[in-house]
């Protein structure tokens, strides 16, 4: 059998495919880029060919503009295409809408790399689906015991309950604005939360890019600069570096909130001084990460980013081979 | 537990006082007896635990998970109870999930070597939140941010009576204080009070108005004496009983077993805790030496002897004197104090004066000795009974006034909530000199209020403009000879401190007055500030 080298192995612009010459998920510019999913340290601009789903490609369009890339190709997930000899195919990673892990074949050879990705239902995407391979490429953001989040449900009831209980107070909502604003937001709906949701201006186009891909997120309103009208008891959304400016101070006395999964640590809701913090993440956890080499049980795990020696040493307690992959230039904080 | 445990998330992450007062009065409207009254009990620190030990429910996690993921998880997250309750390998077919009653309940029964078995059961059942409330209460230390004093506020709030009710009660009420919700909820009379060594709640003053008050009191209705700077107290001692209590009714006798001892009386005194030394009171500073423990060893106690500076009496012998009229509670005071064997319980002497104008040369220059080292004076209206609270009128506190000094803007902090994103929290500085003669700025003091909503604008633009370096949310700003802001600072007091690169610490800094005018050369020097410090 030929070795998973080469059919892909790190470069210093990312993983890259050697019969087939494209990179997944470059961190710098190449001539033909395979892309995961649309968070900015995945889908970067200035490639000459991008492939990836169409919901992807927007992402990238609305972060970039029109020229983000020399040309695309829209891949629809489970459609298989031929780069070079190697077989092509993208299949839902359940993180955000459009993310895709890629399935890379090449003689009798099966290798999936799963970008970021994550197990539990996510209203704003299709969930993840195994594919059995020879080499399963994972992340390990959450890669520590420490994590394991709780049910969303919870954490939106939880934030429901907080206006009930502070009914003058603002409720700020920090949300990485690709996929976690808009799942909290549909999260609340499902809930019964059907009140307008204001949301900062930098969520807006996002926002209208899924409601364009068939998400409904009801009725959200921009907070305008200069509008200082009452929050009171409102769920508000905005993107964690807005807390901290003046757009902020229009909230008297609001409660910050802030989903994500390092709000699973009680001293990094401190370090932000969250007074809310939410435990949301679209980052598998570590019961998610183990079962999941579990149920694929590969030949090799491969790790791209995170907390590689925790993974890889519950790799090897539990008879896998792992290799952490050392690559640079992914974001092991954002979430 | 889950009731219990949420609350606890929310008030470590709470830092309003108005919502921590929220999150525990909602608490106690949603939670039957007698859960809520064991949680107000552990939330006023009077639950403890000996059974459990960190060392054994690490002992419990290793077993059940690799040491070396065990070992790196617990150096992310850095606390113990917290690793444990996020790690927890829990395995299936976990019991009922316990509540804060089914845990003392079984604790209480539980033989010593049953005790970890039952921790293990409920870590099994709990929630990583649950897991966290019950390890956090069973190694001691709840740590989220709520004094006890603020748990029984909450408690007056929820049944709509004053704090100083709850406090007259609390030493006579057991955990987990069934008579005290039904009384506050209607369904029972109050319980009763009787209990000997309890604390009276006290009686406080309001500040002096100069504008308004001197024109409309007489003199002659008011007895001055000095306000101390030590730390009001109250002592106890009656049917065998010696109590040493705070202002707000905390037991604090365990930490200052020198003045109990002096308690050789019966009845109860109003005074001020003091480091005294044959007679003469010492610092605040000194007085710190003895605050905030909870034991104090001999050598401590010689260092730094505590006593009480009387002011008023209470309860003399049997008779409770609250509703005779200050005059007479003084009268008795310092016959009672002149019968006490102690010489480290002595009597806070009144100021005789005849008109405002007197007094108020007294406060601005008062005579060497104790009254220099004073904050200032109270008046006492001689036939105002003794009130709970805060009444308006019988008592004032008259403060010196505060030092002032120039200071050098040096760096600048992010404020939060409102103020988020506005450089609002100001370190500044004076000028001290080298060896060689050179002048270089020293930090001494950092301060946010003071200023009102324009003048932070202005100061927020000056930061943005001089800003030299950056450090996280902080900013140095240009502060030399040439260029800097100049801020008049206010503040109480001065301490030696350890902590600070100046060697001091000031009380209660705020900005008094923004000196646009002044050149940053022209600011004060350290010595000028040394020299209060020798007062």
């Amino acid at each position: 059998m030929i070795k998973p080298e080469s059919l892909l192995h790190p470069r210093p612009a990312g993983l890259y495919c050697a019969p087939g010459d494209f990179y997944i998920d470059p961190v710098r510019p190449v001539d033909r880029a395979v892309i995961t999913h649309g968070h900015a340290d995945h889908a970067r601009t200035g490639h000459g060919v991008v492939a990836a789903t169409a919901q992807t490609l927007g992402i990238m369009e609305v972060r970039y503009g029109a020229a983000f890339a020399g040309a695309t190709r829209t891949l629809a997930y489970g459609e298989n295409v031929d780069m070079g000899g190697v077989e092509v195919s993208l299949v839902p990673a359940g993180h955000v809408l459009g993310s895709a892990q890629v399935v890379v074949r090449w003689k009798g050879l099966t290798m999936v790399v799963s970008g970021d990705y994550k197990r539990r239902r996510d209203p704003t995407c299709p969930p993840f689906e195994p594919v059995a391979c020879d080499v399963f490429v994972t992340e390990a953001t959450f890669g520590l015991p420490v994590f394991r989040h709780p049910p969303d449900t919870e954490e939106i009831e939880r934030l429901m309950q907080s206006t009930v209980q502070f009914p003058d107070r603002a409720h700020v909502v920090g949300v990485y604005s690709l996929g976690k604003a808009q799942r909290v937001i549909r999260l609340l709906r499902e809930a019964g939360w059907d009140r307008p949701i204001p949301v900062h201006g930098a969520l807006e186009r996002l926002d209208a890019l899924y409601e364009h891909f068939g998400v409904d997120l009801g009725v959200c309103t921009a907070v305008a600069a200069g509008d200082a009208k009452d929050f009171a008891g409102q769920i508000v959304l905005a993107p964690p570096s807005a807390i901290a400016t003046p757009w902020a101070r229009r909230f008297a006395d609001p409660v910050d909130a802030f989903a994500s999964g390092w709000m699973r640590v009680r001293a990094r809701a401190r370090q932000k001084r969250v007074e809310l913090p939410l435990v949301i993440s679209d980052h598998a956890d570590w019961d998610e990460l183990t079962a999941t080499l579990s149920e694929l049980h590969p030949g090799e795990v491969w790790i791209t980013h995170g907390r590689e020696e925790a993974l890889a040493r519950w790799c090897s307690l539990n008879g896998l081979a792992a290799r952490a992959l050392d690559l640079v230039g992914y974001d092991e904080e954002g979430e | 537990m889950r009731a219990f445990a949420h609350l606890l998330d929310r008030l470590s992450f709470t830092g309003s006082r108005n919502a921590k007062l929220t999150l525990v009065r909602d608490f106690m409207r949603q939670t039957p007896d007698p859960e809520r009254g064991w949680a107000l009990a552990a939330l006023c620190g009077d639950l403890t635990f000996s059974a459990a030990k960190p060392a054994s429910i690490r002992a419990a996690v290793e077993a059940r998970m690799d040491a070396q993921l065990f070992a790196w998880s617990y150096d992310f997250v850095g606390d113990l109870a917290e690793t444990v309750a996020l790690v927890w390998p829990g395995r299936p077919g976990a019991n009922r999930e316990p509540d804060l009653t089914d845990v003392i309940d079984a604790l209480a029964a539980a033989r010593r070597a049953e005790v970890p078995g039952l921790i293990e059961a409920w870590l099994d059942a709990l929630d990583a939140d649950g897991r966290w409330a019950l390890l956090k209460l069973l190694t001691g230390g709840l740590r989220v941010g709520l004094s006890a004093r603020l748990a029984r506020q909450a408690v007056a709030d929820f049944g709509g009576v004053t704090v100083s009710e709850i406090e007259e009660l609390w030493h006579a009420l057991e955990p987990p204080y069934g008579d005290l919700f039904a009384w506050l909820e209607g369904h029972s009379e109050r319980p009763s009070a009787d209990h000997p060594g309890r604390f009276r709640p006290m009686m406080l003053a309001q500040a002096v108005d100069e504008a308004v008050d001197f024109a409309r009191l007489n003199p002659n209705d008011y007895a001055a004496e000095w306000k101390w700077d030590g730390i009001r107290i109250q002592a106890v001692s009656e049917r065998g009983e010696r109590r040493l209590y705070s202002r707000t009714g905390d037991d604090i006798s365990a930490a200052f077993p020198d003045v109990v001892a002096a308690l050789e009386f019966t009845g109860v005194i109003d005074g001020e805790l003091l480091v005294l030394r044959d007679g003469s009171a010492a610092s605040f500073g000194d007085l710190q030496q003895r605050l905030n423990r909870k034991t104090a060893d001999a050598k401590l106690i010689a260092a730094f002897p505590v006593g009480i500076r009387a002011y008023d009496l209470l309860l003399e012998g049997e008779a409770d004197l609250r509703s005779a009229p200050f005059a007479e509670r003084r009268a008795r005071l310092e016959a009672f104090v002149a019968a006490i064997p102690s010489p480290n319980i002595d009597l806070s002497p009144l100021q005789p004066f005849s008109t405002w104008d007197e007094l108020a040369s007294l406060r601005a220059d008062p005579p060497p000795g104790d009254p220099a080292r004073a904050e200032g004076l109270m008046l006492k209206r001689r036939d105002s009974p003794y009130v709970a609270g805060r009444p308006k009128g019988p008592w004032f506190k008259w403060k010196r006034d505060p030092h002032l000094i120039d200071a050098v803007l040096m760096y600048a902090q992010h404020g939060h909530g409102k103020r988020s994103g506005v450089y609002s929290d100001y370190t500044f500085g004076v000028w001290r000199e080298d060896g060689e003669g050179r002048r270089s700025l020293t930090p001494v003091g950092k301060a946010y209020f003071g200023f009102t909503d324009e003048e932070l604008k202005q100061l927020d633009a000056f930061v943005r403009a001089n800003t030299t370096e950056r450090f996280g949310p902080v900013r140095a700003v240009r502060a030399d000879q040439d260029v800097g802001l100049v801020l008049e600072v206010a503040f109480e007091g001065l301490q030696r401190s350890t902590r600070h690169k100046s060697g001091l610490a000031m009380r209660f800094p705020r900005i008094h007055r923004i000196r646009w005018d002044k050149p940053a050369r022209e600011a004060d020097e350290l010595s000028t500030l040394e020299r209060l410090l020798r007062v």
